[in-house]
């Protein structure tokens, strides 16, 4: 691999009994990249997401991620990702302070830096007198720019968004598009899901999982050349569901 | 054509939060209506006490003619109520849900099923199939025909689309369609703003207050001033650029494009185009295209909606 490369992925494979997830999946993604990996329901995204996160082992194939392999070193990719979603990212029982306390004793932060890098965020954030709230008692925006913050806590290389911004309303969901950009040149690798077409045409380069396998990828430019579409939703309709097969005969398989 | 919803003054609180803060709309027999906000707007709670399953703290509200707070054992057989949550059995098939929620209302899938058929034609392969394995295009699809299958006179769907993929979520707005045309009044909710436009008329949804009603067309029309599209290769750059001009009023990133609309109103779109253009090209940027673009609903809510509710000290930089 290249030192500008975070992710590199090559024949990428995971199988569950006689059911291929993920198949053969190659890609590269570099550093400080904005990087959209779409998909249907049930394409195999998650499991793909999963392999590059260290939390499940391929069944054949090859990936780095920040240069640890993911087969001998997913320990060490844990320390080296951050990693957000939209169905989990903070405890709401415990206060904003508490949560960043909590991520930075995870990540092995000494009590100085802890100290430092709230102070910073909080700042940052214009969350300093909320510091003591409960989460659960912000509103769901502010929680969504204060996990991606709280994802990034332990400057990792890169960081998962996994649907970051869904629900969230229309204003708070381009800034936090922002933080993103703003996490990005400063280098941080960002590899981000979601079902917001728009916010597909926002990454660098964007990748679209069909059945197990990607099945275009390239700046969002050059794949609606590619298919000549006018938006990004309109390939990922001609790739998700090719022209008049019954959607029901592949659909169903969990994702 | 008769109202099948009529909501008057409804204000619903939780503690110290006010989750719906005083809505009045009506919906008529026959629609296909759509709340649109973000999560914490109060879709939920609206719908739940549209679906008999909380009381309004204040104000009322009329179902198919029925009160639905004293109405509410006679209305629960008329309605057909999802949740936005998963709610079904993912331990039972696909088969297995639908005849227990068809039993649940004395019915069987047999009687029923000319009215599911065009929904449940899509699942029948995979009736065998645990619900708690299927995608979650096809969970929402079962979910609807699970909801239907008592053949309701309106139906409420919260957030039905939420987490689904852009195409399940296109399909799913086709059966909708379908159901309407059927002559079904359905009712329902989204985060999604370019869903709007699948719907008869919408509701902007934002804190629990309703921002506007109209048809979609009418919403995006409302916009009250000319909206600019600007089109840029180094798009980030430029939207940073158009923060520190002079008179921006808003500018957003919109797809491949940034929407832009400017402080003046009594300035001629033409001249608002041409004097954009002259400060970008002051800032050294090139290939640009700047052109006049018709708002979208989603437009019409970010100029709406006010500003980001606060919490800390100032409002963020970002």
């Amino acid at each position: 691999m290249t030192g500008d490369a975070s992710i590199v992925a090559k024949d990428l494979t995971r199988r569950f009994g006689s059911f291929v997830a993920c198949d053969r999946i190659t890609f590269d993604v570099r550093k400080g990249e904005v990087f959209g990996f779409l998909g249907a329901n049930g394409a195999g995204k998650t499991t793909a997401i999963r392999m590059l996160t260290g939390l499940l082992s391929p069944s054949s194939g090859q990936a780095t991620v920040a240069g640890h392999d993911v087969y001998t070193e997913s320990e060490s990719i844990k320390r080296h990702i951050g990693y957000m979603s939209q169905r989990f990212s903070l405890y709401e029982d415990l206060t904003v302070a508490e949560n960043i306390r909590l991520y930075g004793g995870i990540y092995d932060l000494s009590d100085q830096q802890i100290r430092e890098r709230t102070d910073a965020m909080l700042s940052r954030l214009g969350l300093r007198d909320a510091a003591g709230n409960l989460v659960r008692s912000i509103p769901l925006g502010w929680r969504q720019k204060l996990a991606f913050s709280v994802a990034l806590l332990h400057e990792p290389r890169i960081v998962f968004l996994d649907e970051p911004t869904s629900g969230v309303d229309p204003i708070t969901r381009r800034q936090f598009w922002e933080m993103i950009y703003q996490a990005a040149s400063s280098g941080t690798t960002v590899f981000v899901t979601t079902h917001y077409m728009d916010e597909a045409e926002y990454c660098d380069r964007i990748s679209i999982m069909v059945a197990g396998k990607i099945g275009a990828i390239g700046t969002p430019t050059e794949l609606k050349k590619q298919f000549g579409t006018e938006s990004v939703d309109e390939v990922f309709v001609r790739l998700a569901r090719p022209a008049s097969e019954p959607a029901a005969a592949r659909r169903g398989d969990g994702a | 054509m008769s109202d099948a919803v009529v909501v008057q003054d409804v204000v619903k609180r939780f503690g110290a939060a006010t989750a719906v803060a005083g809505v009045s709309l009506s919906i008529r027999s026959g629609e296909l209506f759509g709340f649109i906000g973000p999560d914490g707007a109060g879709k939920t709670t609206l719908f739940r006490i549209l679906a008999t399953l909380l009381v309004p703290d204040e104000g009322s509200a009329r179902v198919l003619g029925e009160d639905v707070v004293k109405a509410l054992w006679s209305l629960r057989m008329r309605i057909g109520y999802m949740p936005g949550r998963f709610s079904l059995y993912p331990d039972l098939s696909v088969e297995e849900n639908l005849r227990f929620f068809a039993s649940v209302f004395g019915t069987t899938i047999a009687a029923e099923r000319e009215r599911i058929a065009p929904i449940y034609s899509q699942l029948e392969a995979f009736k065998e199939r645990r619900a708690g394995a299927l995608s979650g295009g096809m969970k929402q699809k079962l979910a609807l025909c699970c909801a239907l299958v008592h053949r309701p006179e309106i139906l409420f769907l919260d957030e039905p689309t939420t987490g689904v993929d852009a195409v399940s979520r296109r399909e799913f707005w086709d059966l909708l369609g379908d159901l309407k045309a059927g002559g079904l009044t359905a009712v329902v909710s989204t985060p999604y703003m370019d869903e709007a436009d699948r719907c008869d008329r919408v509701a902007l949804i934002q804190r629990g207050r309703l921002l506007a009603v109209d048809t979609p067309d009418a919403v995006a029309r409302s916009f009250d001033r000319p909206l600019i599209a600007v089109r840029s290769q180094k798009r980030h750059e430029t939207l940073r650029a158009l923060r520190e001009y002079q008179n921006t009023n808003t500018a957003y990133p919109f797809g491949e494009t940034i929407h832009f609309t400017d402080k003046r109103t009594d300035v001629s779109v033409e001249s608002l185009q041409a004097e954009l253009r002259t400060f970008l090209e002051s800032r050294g940027f090139r290939d640009l295209d700047v052109k006049p673009t018709p708002p979208t609903v989603e437009d019409t809510f970010m100029a709406r909606m006010g500003p980001i509710e606060d919490v800390g000290e100032g409002t963020p930089a970002a």
